[in-house]
């Protein structure tokens, strides 16, 4: 009965967690762009400095009608949100906050290639949005998304796998056990290319050529209304608070911190998570976006060479130590 | 594999395990059957999909994560995404496709039927009634499968590595002959992204261009003249 309960209580708060993160990484996102580009941004919802903009949309996208195109494939166009949105949930449950059994959803014995693998079967969902649309543009969307994930799981996948041979081992928990803070230099590189390569697997700015509104409407969700609209919505900032939780576990040492990492380990796994998602909008209001073909030049001609270098570079650190 | 232990196990009294290895098993087994059957061909992707998932699941009960893991990264995050891409490139049509089945496939299923049989024959004559004793050590942890890969079977590995090597060479060879011998091939209308690097060389994108997205769209994959005037208009 105790395990259960510890399971369900596990479970739930993951569950919140999943819940409130991406809420908070959108309203922060208004916020700062808005501070960014000189203007105030979203003031009147809630009262103070608008913090309830984002619970005003998502009473606004319940009542909106959800509209299903009479030429599209209806089941594949309606399971496509869940389909984008349930692996980031999955991976939250992977992700390690501080030490020990207690502040982990789910200790698993290869976890970097758990939540990679779970990372990359959220990008179906939008296959499936820009097939199922009958839209050219949605088709468009589709294709540019597709393309984009060949072309940058694979350095992802490289720099990830630096990692797990410099602490040698795949568990989550047990690569920020054996951190050390020489780690930030030695796989800096790493680091780099991992948050890039998971920007453009996101389609965050300036990597959003899939939705590239100016051109393609919005990619696989132009003919997405209301709450499945939301889902989609929702599933990018997941990603945002997922891609930035494991570029700290990963490179920064997650719960380690120049003090007070006994007790309040969890605080500082925060705290640079926060400090990555700031990076992620920065890098939105600065950048124009890339066009296609610069985008799978970058991957192919600049990160997959970095991040086999960085490979190299870890083995031969990694020999000589030993 | 020493976990694998010879205790008497009888069919008769399944533990739960063993009730869900069976229906994940027989779902799997749907699955992989509409695939082929389908007359939709991104459908049968998508079962796909749900037929690899369930490879995983049947792994992550045989205790063996990590093989789990990696069978979702390729198959479903790679392979499958590399099929759909190819099937919105070049025709998926929403319904029906008339023209999907191929006249071959009562040979096909020939072979398949005498592929499982092989396969099903050698699995069940190596283990017979062997047994995963899940209550130790994982018998199929990343440590475990990593030191009998390149232990045991470092020669296949490495086999199969130049195999893969092979195919990657085959195919720059291929590539590189076609565009040598012929100028690129017209595309489909609706086939447009820039996801070929060749396009680098048009001089035309959609971002200058702006407003009537689709035709402009159509005219940044050709890199020849003509296609550039069209785009113009």
């Amino acid at each position: 009965m105790n395990d259960a309960l510890d399971v369900a209580l596990r479970l739930l708060v993951v569950f919140v967690v999943f819940l409130t993160f991406p809420l908070i990484v959108g309203q922060t996102e208004h916020k700062v762009m808005a501070h960014m580009q000189g203007r105030l941004g979203p003031m009147y919802a809630g009262g103070f400095h608008g913090w309830a903009q984002l619970i005003a949309d998502g009473v606004k996208f319940a009542q909106k009608e959800d509209v299903v195109p009479a030429g599209a494939d209806r089941r594949v166009f309606q399971l496509a949100p869940a389909v984008a949105l349930l692996p980031y949930l999955l991976v939250l449950l992977a992700i390690p906050i501080g030490p020990g059994e207690g502040a982990v959803g789910q200790v698993l014995d290869a976890g970097v290639f758990f939540v990679l693998a779970v990372m990359g079967v959220g990008v179906l969902g939008s296959l499936m949005a820009g097939w199922a649309s009958a839209n050219k543009f949605s088709l468009l969307g589709g294709l540019r998304t597709a393309a984009q994930l060949l072309a940058y799981e694979l350095p992802m996948l490289l720099t990830a796998a630096s990692v797990a041979m410099a602490a040698g081992t795949v568990s989550l928990p047990g690569i920020v056990a054996s951190f050390h803070w020489w780690w930030l230099p030695w796989q800096i590189t790493g680091g780099l290319v991992f948050f890039t390569a998971g920007l453009a697997e996101l389609q965050r700015p300036p990597f959003d050529m899939p939705v590239a509104d100016s051109e393609i409407i919005f990619g696989a969700y132009t003919e997405y209304t209301g709450l499945r609209f939301a889902l989609f919505l929702l599933a990018e900032y997941a990603g945002i608070v997922v891609l930035c939780g494991l570029t700290t576990v990963l490179f920064l040492g997650g719960w380690h911190g120049p003090w007070g990492a006994d007790g309040l380990g969890w605080l500082w796994t925060l705290l640079k998570t926060a400090l990555l998602a700031f990076v992620v909008i920065w890098l939105r209001v600065t950048y124009p976006r890339l066009r296609e073909d610069q985008l799978q030049k970058f991957s192919w001609t600049l990160l997959v060479p970095l991040s086999l270098a960085q490979i190299a570079l870890t083995g031969i650190v990694k020999v000589v130590i030993s | 594999m020493s976990p694998l232990t010879q205790a008497p196990h009888g069919f008769l009294s399944p533990t739960g395990v063993e009730i869900a290895f069976l229906l994940v098993g027989l779902v799997t087994f749907g699955a992989a059957l509409v695939t082929v059957t389908t007359r939709q061909l991104v459908h049968a992707a998508l079962w796909l999909v749900v037929a690899l998932g369930g490879l995983a699941v049947e792994y992550l009960l045989l205790t063996a994560e990590f093989i789990a893991w990696v069978q979702v990264l390729i198959y479903v995050g790679s392979v499958v995404v590399l099929l759909l891409f190819g099937l919105m490139l070049t025709k998926a049509p929403i319904g029906r496709s008339p023209d999907a089945d191929s006249g071959n496939r009562w040979v096909a299923l020939a072979v398949a039927v005498v592929a499982a049989a092989a396969l099903v024959w050698v699995v069940v004559d190596a283990f017979r009634t062997t047994w995963i004793d899940l209550d130790g050590a994982a018998a199929g942890s990343t440590k475990v499968t990593g030191a009998s890969l390149f232990q045991n079977w470092v020669l296949p590995f490495e086999a199969l590595s130049v195999l893969l090597l092979a195919a990657l060479v085959g195919a720059i060879v291929l590539s590189r002959k076609a565009k040598a011998e012929s100028a690129p091939p017209p595309v489909n209308g609706r086939a447009v992204t820039g996801s070929s690097p060749s396009v680098t060389g048009s001089g035309i994108h959609p971002i200058e261009q702006g407003g009537e997205h689709g035709s402009k769209l159509v005219s940044t994959r050709g890199s020849e003249q003509g296609s550039e005037q069209e785009g113009a208009r």
